[in-house]
């Protein structure tokens, strides 16, 4: 009964949602490619008219580019071994038979309820300061100098917090997936007498592997952006050496004032996102067809 | 569950996973614990672990310093507001899209989480050039704009994916039953689909009031959010720590209780119905 008219109404119906994402997306990334090449400082406004690609070789040129691409790397890659490891570790545990299982989900998936800058800053005073941390605490009480986490390490600091807030997602969806493993499949695999390592290997693992690599590319797609983090803790230093993609962007525009750099840096952060989201769009858009 | 163990190993489970949740949980419950405590004792070389003077006067201190309610409600503006506008712009686009699929569907659906994958720096400059430039920047609304822009393919997802649950069968039948269509909307819709939609709500609350992006750039003293107010913290000024845990804890906590209600609308909705 799909008649002209229920069609056109259902075309009505989608218009303002397409119309204002198309806005939304296509407005601001035409402007950014824009002022990407444009000599464009807030601080000078003598500065104007067309760069070339000036602004990309000021920005790729630069080692603070190199460092920040690296430190990217380092972050979502450090994060995302953390949190699929510990998540499904934490997942098979949470499976088991255990007393308070309603609690214990509770508890581990509050860290993910935590808004960005609360965690980074009870990690950074409350655990990782050198003077009264918790961290400092249990260091001293063995003997040991307490770590100044934030000067001596300050990227394998910022993946530390990135983590704990992002491991009960990942726990929270592999445990999802665990549980709808059906039971005589686990049980006919224990009669047949597989071991507790091959069950994990040629069971488990082969049906977590979807809901593995979605916790992947979503997680992926968050920790490009890590920003909030980095601002209320190191600032993106000492130097550059807890400086990501996102902060660099906001470090070049706004702070320093440097619309066309800055805008030059948005773009390539646009690139590498896209290159992970035509991934994430293959994993979820199989899932439709199913 | 039917697997049958021993007490031993389950005993054993149990303390192994009580153990690890309590070590996850433990700053969360640090920073209860010592917002609670006097300055003085929160930094103490000999940490205790429950407060010895158990105070509310860095609860004070804090609204006095940062007014903790202004931005307390100007993330539930921003938040809530954020939401019903995303839910308002989502409804019909899902429902259309659930119940009157066309060809062109999945492209749509597929374009649209697209969107939610472009790097907010990416679009940075030009939103904070466009904002300054329309006087939005450090407001409610234009926070609560940016904030439906970001939320509604999600919001529409998360729709889409309930929607498409609800038997079609059902509206066929009202519709053959002569229901007019304001009809088949109000009374045979609504209430199979006001579930989804609550939970479409809750967690785009959650998702709204911990974003920390845009939050932190666009605004500064007057429209910020509970994420500026925290952020306002990051420079230590003296004696602050039993401060920083009080404050953290307010900002934290209604959304912390939110969130225990919703951890299944959690996984469906984040990762796009992919996982339920």
């Amino acid at each position: 009964m799909a008649t002209k008219q229920t069609r056109a109404l259902a075309r009505t119906m989608m218009a303002p949602a397409v119309i204002v994402l198309f806005i939304w997306m296509i407005v601001p990334l035409v402007m950014t490619l824009w002022f990407s090449f444009q000599n464009y400082s807030l601080i000078n406004p003598m500065m104007t008219g067309f760069a070339g690609w000036a602004n990309y070789v000021y920005v790729i040129g630069d080692p603070s580019f190199t460092q920040a691409l690296v430190n990217t790397l380092i972050l979502v890659g450090g994060v995302l071994v953390i949190t699929i490891v510990g998540g499904t570790f934490l997942a098979l545990l949470l499976d088991q038979p255990i007393w308070g299982q309603g609690i214990l989900r509770i508890l581990v998936i509050s860290p993910f309820f935590v808004m960005p800058p609360v965690a980074a800053l009870i990690w950074k005073n409350g655990f990782m300061h050198p003077g009264y941390g918790m961290l400092g605490h249990l260091w001293k009480f063995f003997g040991l100098q307490p770590v100044d986490w934030f000067n001596q390490y300050p990227l394998f600091s910022v993946i530390v917090i990135v983590a704990w807030q992002w491991l009960p997602f990942a726990t929270l969806i592999l445990l999802t997936a665990l549980q709808s493993l059906s039971e005589e499949q686990r049980e006919a695999a224990e009669m047949d007498g597989a071991n507790a390592a091959n069950r994990f290997r040629y069971i488990i693992l082969p049906h977590m592997a979807r809901a593995i690599t979605i916790v992947i590319l979503i997680q992926t797609i968050f920790l490009l952006g890590i920003f909030a983090e980095i601002r209320v803790t190191t600032g993106g230093g000492p130097g550059y050496a807890s400086t990501n993609i996102a902060f660099l962007v906001f470090r070049t525009g706004i702070l320093s004032n440097d619309i066309g750099a800055g805008s030059a840096g948005g773009v390539v952060a646009v690139i590498i996102a896209n290159i992970v989201a035509i991934f994430l769009m293959r994993a979820v858009g199989k899932n439709l067809d199913a | 569950m039917a697997r049958r163990v021993s007490v031993q190993t389950k005993v054993g489970f149990t303390v192994l996973a009580w153990a690890v949740a309590l070590l996850l949980f433990s700053p969360i419950l640090w920073t209860l614990l010592t917002a609670f405590k006097t300055e003085a004792e929160a930094i103490a070389s000999q940490p205790t672990f429950f407060p010895q003077n158990f105070t509310l006067e860095n609860f004070s201190a804090v609204q006095d310093r940062s007014d903790y309610f202004k931005h307390a409600i100007n993330s539930i503006i921003v938040s809530v507001g954020s939401t019903l506008l995303g839910l308002i712009i989502a409804i019909p686009a899902a429902w259309s899209m659930a119940f009157a699929p066309s060809k062109r569907t999945k492209d749509i659906l597929m374009w649209m989480l697209s969107t939610k994958m472009m790097p907010a720096v990416g679009v940075l400059i030009p939103i904070y050039l466009i904002f300054r430039d329309l006087r939005l920047l450090d407001t409610v609304h234009g926070l609560t704009l940016i904030m439906t822009l970001i939320n509604l393919p999600i919001i529409v997802w998360m729709l889409y994916t309930y929607f498409k649950e609800i038997p079609v069968d059902i509206l066929e039948a009202a519709r053959m039953d002569g229901a007019e269509l304001w009809n088949e909307i109000t009374h045979v819709l609504v209430p199979m689909a006001v579930p989804g939609i609550a939970s479409t709500l809750l967690l785009n609350v959650i998702l709204a009031w911990n974003e920390a992006f845009w939050t932190i750039t666009l605004t500064s003293g007057r429209a910020g959010t509970l994420t500026a107010f925290i952020s306002s913290f990051s420079s230590p000024q003296g004696l602050f720590l039993a401060k920083l845990s009080a404050a953290s804890l307010l900002a934290i906590a209604p959304i912390l209780l939110l969130g225990w209600f919703s951890q299944k609308q959690l996984v469906r909705g984040l990762t796009f119905g992919a996982v339920k």
